[in-house]
């Protein structure tokens, strides 16, 4: 045993400080330009419309590459966008659904995992295969029923019948399982002895222990119904009921259509609420992501 | 205040029965411990009592009176959990106010906003702030009581763990290896503290512990528990000096009991390796018993014990811990293979390693084990197993150590 130690130590000591040093700055250099290189990738759309929408027409169209405009033409391009369609209007129907549905969502979701993961009855698995299965099914295969059912009742042109087919987010009930299983069983029996309700429970001691979770759920909620465009187009045709990727389809059909200026202006105003929200839920995101998703 | 019976109690997780058919009354006021080695079904059993989980068979009874049928908190109990289970968003007030204000306040009380509009609530809530600052003080916790869990100690958290139990005034404590997060020194000084809350609530006291330390200095009655049974029941003393079979007084005692396996000889005393014990054990010629003796009943022979007619078996000092007013001497014995036999003995007193001594004890110190483990009454010996006490023996064979 003691005779393998000093020949370790000196093939260590072979490596002097220094190369140590530069051999991990040039790790990290490449590592870092990789990563650089993707983020430069997925960013450059966005910025692409950024530049556009301070751009005059004919630098939009004009044939060599130059990412800086010459002539700043942000103030007109925004003031059409906003004039010329009701962008705002769009952008505050993207917010009364996504709100809507993300409400009602937590409201069912959270219940519903608190019960698969920590309630004990029968047919417990068997409801947990069903949610996972339900997870394999698209909105287009109950689309056709859904939209029927809002005819009939005469539902179609609501924010109601845009929100509906999504209330119940199996995804939810899934994350949301994942992360109470981890609660402990103690403070639930804890909480039953001292008196609370089940509800009371989920509501009150298990939900505020879950909010990495919600913000994590809340963004995938929100930025799918945000861009969702399948759906509204389906029970939609009233322009002021317009969710924003609708909205931006009915801007870009009319004249403005090749107005590239004003189209990304109206894309910017009506992605920037997205991004807010997202710098906002930022770390919470990140902490659900990794506990759900380690555990 | 309260006589908790538990009559024919099992309990099966699916096809794996951990509990089987418990029987166990305690007494109103009593401090009661469940020991027993890890799984045995301790902590299962304590929720049943707590109603956290239904039982498969059997009925408890508290006053008489049958409580299968009311839910957790109608039952008068009150559980501290190993791992404190405190509500960790909430600061220790709210924690120790979470009972009573369960219990107090309506149902629209409770709520956010509506509460706003009861007159009632804020009087109610001023009579709890009150009796969580009086428990809070007991504890000596009072200064933590805008802290959130997070921020406390593994004690203070302790602490705040029992508070909530106190604060409902329950009839029963129940408490799951309450100190076992806590480091050893803490352990031993909460555990009188937990024994003079006993004696002020005067509450009955069931207590699990896998800690037989715990379990002989804090309780009026032990009941050790094995694959879902309790095995013996009766006062600390009692385990020690009568243990009623092998698993008991292996669990019991620190060093462990010494077990020599040996047989009954052709004139019926107990033929051990190295010796025989003089034993009417009553039990045929030939057959396999364990003897049982403990640390402190075996001398070694330079320590000049005051033994009438002692077994001597040779041995050889192997190792010494030395635990300041007392030592342990392990031995190994001469003539038999890997066998070995630990003293316990007072003070500094030192034995010559590595020369042949002869230790000692008395036939009537012996515990016997019949070959299915059971104890074998033993009709010619005194009540108590325990040595004679003797005075500390000045230094003898100084140059051991
Ligand atoms: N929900 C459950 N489902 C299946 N088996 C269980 C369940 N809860 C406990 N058991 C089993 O019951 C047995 C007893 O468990 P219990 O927790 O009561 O042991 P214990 O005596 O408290 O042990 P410890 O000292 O380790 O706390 C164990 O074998 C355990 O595996
Ligand atoms: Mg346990």
């Amino acid at each position: 045993m003691q005779a393998t130690l000093p020949t370790r130590t000196a093939s260590e000591g072979e490596v002097s400080p220094a190369a140590a040093m530069i051999r991990r700055m040039t790790g990290l250099f490449f590592v870092h330009a990789f990563l650089l290189a993707g983020a430069v990738f997925i960013l450059l759309p966005f910025v692409w419309m950024l530049v556009t929408s301070i751009k005059p027409p004919e630098e939009v169209f004009s044939a060599e590459l130059s990412f800086w405009p010459d002539r700043f033409y942000g103030l007109e391009n925004y003031g059409f966008a906003l004039t010329a369609a009701p962008v705002l209007r769009f952008a505050l129907n993207g917010v009364i659904v996504c709100t809507g549905i993300l409400v009602v969502q937590l409201l069912i979701a959270i219940p519903c995992a608190y019960a698969l993961a920590k309630l004990q009855f029968p047919g417990r698995h068997l409801l947990f295969i069903l949610v996972l299965l339900a997870l394999c099914i698209p909105i287009q295969v109950p689309a056709l029923p859904i939209y029927v059912a809002l005819a009939w009742l005469g539902l179609l042109n609501t924010y109601f019948s845009m929100m509906v087919p999504f209330f119940l987010s199996v995804f939810g009930i899934f994350l949301f399982r994942q992360f109470f299983r981890s609660f402990p069983d103690d403070i639930i029996h804890a909480a039953r002895l001292d008196g609370m309700s089940e509800f009371e429970i989920v509501w009150r001691i298990v939900t505020p222990s879950a909010w990495p979770a919600i913000a994590a759920f809340s963004v995938f909620s929100i930025v799918a119904h945000w861009n969702d465009l399948y759906w509204p187009l389906i029970v939609i045709s009233d322009i002021n009921l317009a969710p924003p990727p609708l909205g931006m389809m009915y801007f870009a059909d009319a004249e403005t259509g090749s107005n590239y200026g004003a189209l990304t202006a109206a894309a910017t105003v009506l992605t920037a609420p997205l991004v807010v929200t997202f710098l906002f839920a930022r770390r919470r995101f990140i902490e659900g992501i990794t506990m759900t998703g380690v555990k | 205040m309260a006589q908790l019976d538990l009559r024919g109690i099992s309990k099966s997780f699916g096809d794996t029965a951990v509990l089987r058919d418990i029987d166990l009354s305690i007494g109103d006021g009593e401090f009661l411990t469940l020991v027993g080695p890890s799984g045995c079904g301790k902590s299962t059993l304590i929720r049943i009592i707590a109603g956290l989980e239904p039982q498969t068979a059997g009925s408890i009874e508290v006053d008489g009176v049958g409580i299968d049928h009311l839910r957790p908190h109608e039952r008068r109990v009150a559980m501290v959990f190993q791992s404190y289970a405190l509500y960790p968003h909430m600061t220790v007030f709210q924690n120790l106010a979470l009972p009573l204000t369960m219990a107090r306040l309506t149902m629209a009380e409770r709520l956010p906003l509506v509460r706003l509009l009861s007159p009632r609530r804020r009087r109610v809530m001023a009579g709890i702030g009150q009796e969580v600052g009086a428990v809070a003080e007991q504890l000596q916790i009072d200064r933590l009581l805008d802290r959130r869990p997070a921020q406390l100690s593994g004690g203070q958290r302790q602490r705040v763990a029992l508070g909530r139990a106190m604060v409902r005034h329950p009839a029963v404590f129940l408490m799951d290896e309450p100190l076992s997060n806590l480091d050893a020194k803490l352990r031993v000084h909460m555990r009188s503290e937990l024994a003079d809350l006993h004696a002020r609530l005067r509450a009955t006291f069931v207590y699990v512990t896998h800690d037989q330390v715990e379990a002989m200095t804090m309780s009026d009655r032990v009941a050790m528990m094995h694959g879902g049974r309790i095995i013996q029941l009766g006062t600390p003393a009692q385990l020690y000096d009568h243990p009623a079979n092998l698993t008991v007084a292996q669990f019991i005692g620190s060093p462990t009991i010494n077990l020599i396996k040996g047989r009954i000889g052709t004139d019926g005393a107990v033929e051990i390796p190295g010796g025989r014990i003089d034993l009417a054990t009553g039990l045929p010629a030939g057959a396999e018993v364990t003897v049982g003796l403990r640390p402190e009943a075996v001398v070694p022979a330079p320590l000049a014990p005051a033994f009438q007619d002692p077994v001597r078996l040779p041995a050889r000092l192997h190792r010494r811990e030395n635990l300041g007013p007392e030592q342990i001497l392990h031995f190994d014995l001469v003539g038999a293979e890997k066998a070995g036999l630990t003293c316990r003995v007072m003070g500094n007193e030192s034995v010559v390693a590595d020369e042949p001594v002869d230790l000692l004890f008395e036939a009537g110190a012996c515990h016997v084990f019949n070959a299915a483990g059971e104890r074998v009454a033993l009709p010619a010996t005194p009540a108590s197993g325990r040595p004679p006490v003797r005075s500390v023996a000045p230094l003898i064979g100084g140059t051991g150590a």
